[in-house]
């Protein structure tokens, strides 16, 4: 299945994705003002579905979970960035949102259709035709993802022990 | 080849002589650091879908300082639902609305070198200038540390940063950290662990050191370490701690790092980070008069007692502009109860500064102090991103808290130095 693609610059922190002044909101309407101060139309726009491509130091800044939390409520399966914060990263993993890091990010622009291969992190970008690399996923993140999350992980590791 | 201190400290909480960088191995937590907005609220119904309580209580420090002290009912209903489950869970080291979690940890005598912790909050490599491996995670991994007592780590490289000389009058520990944050960028630090090195380092107290490693965060750094000296244990003994076997967390002469960055404190200027990111940071004299709004004196960052002194040494006996205000948030109720003591808080009233309660207030636009529309802030916080304290279009500007001071006083942004030479 063949995701369309939001594209955003370097350096894209937690306070846009998830700012301060609405942390107090429930999830769904926090997310509305998700990456509202660069793009105020974006919560309105994004359909379930869609990836985020963007360059570096993706999601630097807080530990707030909600900063992935929000891109997964508004229907975002992957982000895909040349690097991310290392809170973020984690943070991703233990929610079930992958977060690929591509230095082939310049060759995926916005409304492009990429589809998206998690375990071998291989991107084919259906739009220009090119196949794109991704890194691997470490082992122990991989689990976290095809578990669900971490929640998950654990409910089902606590239930065996 | 010899190990660094940060290799020693992760080969010890993942019960191992030795890591090399790039291994993922399962660490041992000494201490959990929570705070009201991703603590409890967001592990409180995990744990209870879990059905499992805390591992270890003594070893989680739970502190309420994001949303103290409450400003409507949604930021009421988080601290009593915090208070709540901190009797629920046994955690005696609960300190509500003492201060920044940051800030009081270390001073409830809560870190030694040596340690492996974590909190749950990005600014926990603070910890760091104790000679911890502290390092912030999310809500989600804090969960998995709270129910097993262990998390996962990918050994980091480790970078020297070494400084050498020592800085003038008006100049501070938040000066070097901008230079650093403009010189290295935010991402400078790659996820690894900074080492903070060189003579400089070693003639700062510690709180000065807790501004280097606190801003580690903003180089993108997984954790900011110094080692730990006669200062550090002086400090932990001071506050009730037990130092422990501290001469062992000291880096290897034949250490690895990744990389090793060089700076002077000799010609430091002072520093102004322009929004909206700390990698902003330029000389104070390349920034311009720019008009402020509002002063701010606060966070982890910069309202420690020796951030408090500085702003009080510029503004003895001096008024601030006309038509514009400073606001004061002392980090911690212990500071202030201090700051009072040494007649600091009195100077900055009869300056013209309001003052708040101790804790983030302003920071994060999570509490008390927030900005308005189009408003400009010149703040001694650690981070100014787009919208962060406050509305979306409001501006802020990073300063140590002399230059923030001295800029009040004029009201727009100006060279410490002019106040005090
Ligand atoms: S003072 Fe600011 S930077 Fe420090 S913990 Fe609070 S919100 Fe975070």
């Amino acid at each position: 299945m063949s995701s369309r693609v939001w594209k955003f610059g370097d350096d894209i922190n937690t306070d846009i994705l998830a700012p301060g002044i609405y942390i107090k909101l429930p999830l769904n309407e926090l997310a509305q003002h998700c990456l509202e101060s660069i793009d105020p139309s974006f919560a309105s726009r994004v359909c379930e579905g869609d990836i985020i491509v963007a360059g570096n130091n993706f999601g630097m800044g807080s530990s707030r979970e909600q900063a992935p939390q929000v891109l997964k409520e508004l229907g975002i399966t992957a982000v895909i960035a040349a690097s991310f914060g290392g809170i973020f990263y984690r943070n991703a993993f233990n929610l079930g949102l992958p977060a690929i890091i591509s230095k082939d990010f310049t060759k995926i622009a916005a409304d492009h259709q990429i589809e998206l291969d998690i375990k071998t992190g291989r991107i084919c970008n259906i739009t220009t035709g090119q196949d794109l690399v991704g890194e691997k996923i470490p082992e122990n993140l991989l689990t976290l993802i095809e578990a669900g999350g971490l929640v998950p992980y654990l409910e089902s590791n606590l239930n065996n022990n | 080849m010899g190990q660094t201190i940060a290799e020693k400290i992760i080969a010890k909480a993942a019960g191992q002589q030795t890591v090399k960088p790039g291994d993922i191995v399962t660490c041992n937590v000494d201490l959990a650091m929570i705070h009201d907005s991703g603590g409890p609220r967001r592990v409180k119904p995990l744990m209870e879908k879990l059905g499992v309580s805390v591992w270890d209580p003594n070893k989680v420090v739970l502190i309420s300082d994001h949303f103290t002290p409450c400003t409507d009912a949604e930021s009421a209903n988080i601290l009593k639902l915090t208070r709540e489950w901190a009797a629920e869970q046994g955690i005696i080291n609960f300190y509500d609305q003492q201060g920044i979690c940051h800030v009081v940890t270390p001073e409830r005598g809560h870190i030694h070198p040596g340690m492996f912790a974590v909190g749950g909050d990005s600014h926990s490599p603070t910890g760091g200038a104790f000679g911890s491996y502290m390092f912030g995670i999310g809500a989600t991994d804090m969960l998995g540390v709270l129910v097993t007592g262990q998390t996962w780590i990918k050994v980091p490289e480790t970078i020297n940063i070494k400084w050498s000389g020592d800085f003038g009058v008006g100049i501070a520990a938040k000066d070097m950290a901008l230079k650093m944050c403009a010189t290295l960028g935010m991402d400078g630090g790659d996820y690894q662990s900074i080492l903070y090195s060189g003579d400089t380092i070693e003639n700062l107290d510690m709180m000065e050191r807790m501004t280097l490693s606190n801003m580690a965060a903003e180089l993108g750094a997984q954790s900011g370490l110094i080692e730990p000296d006669e200062k550090t244990v002086d400090y932990i003994k001071s506050v009730g701690g037990v130092p422990g076997d501290w001469q062992n967390f000291k880096s290897d002469p034949d250490a690895n790092y990744s990389v090793s960055h060089e700076f002077s404190a000799i010609d430091l200027e002072p520093q102004v980070a322009v929004p909206h990111s700390p990698a902003n940071a330029v000389a104070v004299g390349d920034v311009g008069k720019d008009q402020i709004d509002q002063f701010y004196i606060g966070a982890c960052t910069g309202a420690k007692l020796n951030d408090l002194e500085m702003a009080a040494s510029v503004l003895k006996g001096k008024k601030i502009a006309a038509g514009k205000r400073l606001t004061v948030a002392p980090a911690s109720s212990r500071i202030l109860a201090q700051a009072i003591k040494q007649g600091i808080i009195e100077v900055l009233l009869e300056a013209g500064a309001g003052l708040l309660p101790p804790g983030c207030g302003a920071c994060a636009g999570y509490g008390v102090g927030v900005l308005a529309e189009d408003e400009v802030c010149l703040a001694s916080t650690a981070r100014n991103f787009q919208g962060r304290m406050g509305a979306s279009t409001s501006k802020v500007y990073l300063a140590s808290p002399y230059t923030v001071a001295a800029s009040a006083i004029r009201g727009h942004i100006s060279d410490p130095r002019e106040e005090l030479l």
